[in-house]
């Protein structure tokens, strides 16, 4: 069985991220864009994110994106490209990049979908292309002097969770 | 799938509630929205039915301290109960880092206990998680009720394993936090055997 592997992400592989998702957000005229894993946690954003309740808007979205995979083979589908919701004011494009991660694209009154779904379909390239080299590099081991050494979190003591929560 | 963010020194984890319809998941999540300091959570987001069924999931964010600088995120999820939801259970489960199965003490929901397990043992391997391996922890809730099955007899039939298990009463918030602190130290003990 393969087992479910962790995503971990550096300085340096989220940095390339944050770029793409920057010239993604302005060339597409969106308001926002927002990177999530399919299991619903948010990995970056682009774009006016200060006024967006992003935790609850990546969980929702990477829902919404499951149940629209589960509808498509129901109907005998591989998948649906996108889903998308039309509002009045405003508008989200969701669509799987290499079926490990969700792109949500906020639009506004000023965006194009045509405009966002030929950016979104560039961008999607260039964002799968970091990802592949993420699952390619050996795991880093914590060597001393290596720069990508993970830093060992240590032994877990009930004090440690006790803190986590606070006084509660 | 836990995230761990080394640039912004976040480690981010989904946790997922289960067990059999009306087993006391979603009354859970409200406990701990209601204890937890309002710093550290978001808002409880319910897709229930009019009827408050829990129709796709609950969902609670929680910001929890810091272990060793890394900034602890726990996303907590609900499943629907009902079996007719099986579709979206098994989407839940995507991803899950831990898992508490809630059973329902009462008597009669005994089948239902074994069942909800069985479907979770038979959706973890279907999303390519070991049973055997994922975290998983197991409340006895609904403590309360004068038909609630003895406590070894619910090991017999549900914890083969020898999981961590508690008893509750989650609408007074007996042992809720319990559960919740110990599936939260076995996925950041599991976190820390990767790292
Ligand atoms: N007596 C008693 N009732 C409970 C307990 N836990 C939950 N309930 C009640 O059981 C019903 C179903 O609970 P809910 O959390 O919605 O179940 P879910 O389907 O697992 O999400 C609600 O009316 C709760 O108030 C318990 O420990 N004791
Ligand atoms: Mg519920």
């Amino acid at each position: 069985m393969r087992p479910i592997t962790n995503l971990v992400i550096y300085e340096e592989d989220l940095s390339r991220i944050n770029t793409c998702l920057s010239s993604l957000q302005r060339k597409a005229r969106s308001a926002a864009v927002l990177l999530i894993d399919t299991s619903g946690q948010l990995i970056a954003s682009a774009g006016e994110t200060d006024a967006l309740d992003t935790t609850p808007l990546a969980s929702l979205a990477a829902g919404s994106v499951a149940a629209a995979g589960a509808l498509a083979q129901l109907l005998g589908e591989k998948e649906f490209s996108f889903v998308f919701y039309d509002g009045e004011r405003k508008r989200l494009h969701l669509s799987l990049i290499g079926g490990r991660a969700i792109l949500l694209v906020l639009l506004d009154q000023n965006s194009a979908v045509a405009l966002v779904r030929l950016q979104v379909k560039k961008f999607s390239r260039e964002i799968e292309e970091v990802f592949t080299e993420l699952s390619k590099r050996p795991d880093p081991v914590a060597e001393e002097g290596n720069p990508l050494a993970k830093p060992n979190i240590g032994e877990i003591t009930d004090d440690d969770v006790e803190n986590l929560f606070g006084k509660g | 799938m836990s995230f761990i963010n080394y640039a912004a020194r976040e480690i981010n984890c989904k946790l997922v509630y289960y067990g059999p319809g009306l087993c006391g998941k979603t009354t859970n999540l409200q406990h701990i929205y209601k204890k937890v300091d309002p710093g550290m959570k978001g808002k409880l987001i319910s897709l229930a039915t009019e009827s408050e069924r829990t129709l796709f999931f609950d969902f609670l964010p929680l910001e929890l301290g810091a272990i060793r600088g890394f900034k602890t995120r726990f996303h907590l999820y609900t499943v629907p109960g009902q079996i007719f939801y099986e579709a979206s259970r098994r989407l839940i489960l995507k991803g899950a880092d831990g898992v508490v199965f809630v059973a329902d003490s009462q008597l009669e929901r005994m089948e239902a206990n074994i069942q909800s397990l069985a479907d979770m043992q038979q959706h973890l391997v279907d999303q390519g998680i070991d049973p055997d391996k994922i975290s998983l922890v197991i409340q006895y809730n609904k403590r309360d009720l004068k038909n609630a099955v003895p406590i070894d007899e619910l090991q017999k039939a549900l914890n083969s394993r020898n999981l961590p298990w508690f008893e509750a009463v989650a609408p007074q918030g007996i042992g809720v936090f319990e559960t919740l602190k110990a599936i939260a130290k076995l996925v950041m003990q599991e976190l820390q055997k990767k790292t």
